[in-house]
């Protein structure tokens, strides 16, 4: 049985930044911070309200990428083409305004949609997210 | 991507480009997010084109226009108030460059829209992203 995704790659510029972006500003608890050989650091994090995805803080320039590949990641990530996804919020007005408060970028406000509230959040490499307080908790058949 | 510009370069890029979805509606003009982006003004539509594969200003269009589908679909304003409310200054350049993106006039859209009944279930920032625009079926 497949129970989800346990673990999400997210690439990031700068690793010690992105460590105080989500630690910080987002609330995120620091699940591991390791040093592996060859240079490259296992940097996980967790929503706080998680039960139990972590995100995966990722070092294109010091991954299983190539070089070439790692500078084009590296690209995408900072022109702000590359979307991890949907961050969940039980609350994303009252979020949207403590977030904003500390500085994080959102490209657009909270405003109603069909499957709930949604704003669309920055974080500090250029990853967007969209920001949902979900109207359903599974979608209609 | 053909040429790939330094990562600082593309992260002002992004910004300014995040200035447009942000501010859509306002009245900022390309010499000021340039200025903000640290280019002079030709520079700045060359390599935001270069980045993005259109112009800032395209872009700013294309925002305005996709924010203004939103609204013909969910709210109950005249096509007029929505013309302002996205930031055109007349509701003939409104028409124009909304038949050019989406191939039909906005009240045509609406109707389309009212015709096939509740919006989609796909995120509006997903529509938002999508290069091509708002998908058409």
């Amino acid at each position: 049985m497949i129970t989800g995704i346990s673990i999400v790659s997210v690439w990031v510029l700068d690793q010690d930044a992105a460590r105080q972006f989500y630690a910080e500003k987002l609330g995120f608890t620091v699940t591991s911070d390791l040093k592996l050989e060859g240079g490259m650091r296992w940097l996980t994090v967790r929503a706080p309200g998680s039960d139990g995805q972590e995100l995966l803080l990722m070092d294109p320039l010091h991954s299983m990428l190539d070089a070439e590949s790692a500078q084009q990641v590296r690209a995408l990530v900072a022109k702000g083409a590359l979307s991890p996804g949907v961050m969940a919020t039980t609350d994303c007005r009252g979020d949207h305004a403590v977030l904003a408060g500390r500085g994080v970028e959102f490209t657009q406000e909270p405003a109603e949609r069909p499957y709930g509230i949604e704003a669309v959040l920055r974080d500090d490499s250029g990853n967007w997210y969209s920001f949902t307080q979900a109207r359903y908790l599974a979608r209609p058949a | 991507m053909s040429k790939t510009a330094d990562v600082s370069s593309l992260r002002m890029l992004r910004r300014a480009r995040d200035r447009i979805d942000r501010d859509y509606a306002g009245r900022i003009d390309v010499p000021a997010l340039a200025a903000g982006a640290g280019y002079s003004r030709e520079h700045f539509i060359r390599a935001f084109r270069a980045a993005y594969g259109e112009t800032p200003g395209r872009y700013r269009t294309r925002r305005r226009v996709e924010r203004a589908c939103e609204l013909l679909r969910s709210a109950n304003l005249t096509v007029t108030e929505i013309c302002h409310l996205v930031g055109f200054a007349s509701i003939g350049t409104f028409s124009a460059r909304f038949a050019e993106i989406t191939g039909m006039s906005p009240t045509a859209y609406r109707r389309q829209a009212a015709a096939r009944g509740g919006p989609a279930p796909i995120p509006g920032c997903f529509v938002l992203m999508w290069r091509a625009g708002l998908p058409e079926d």
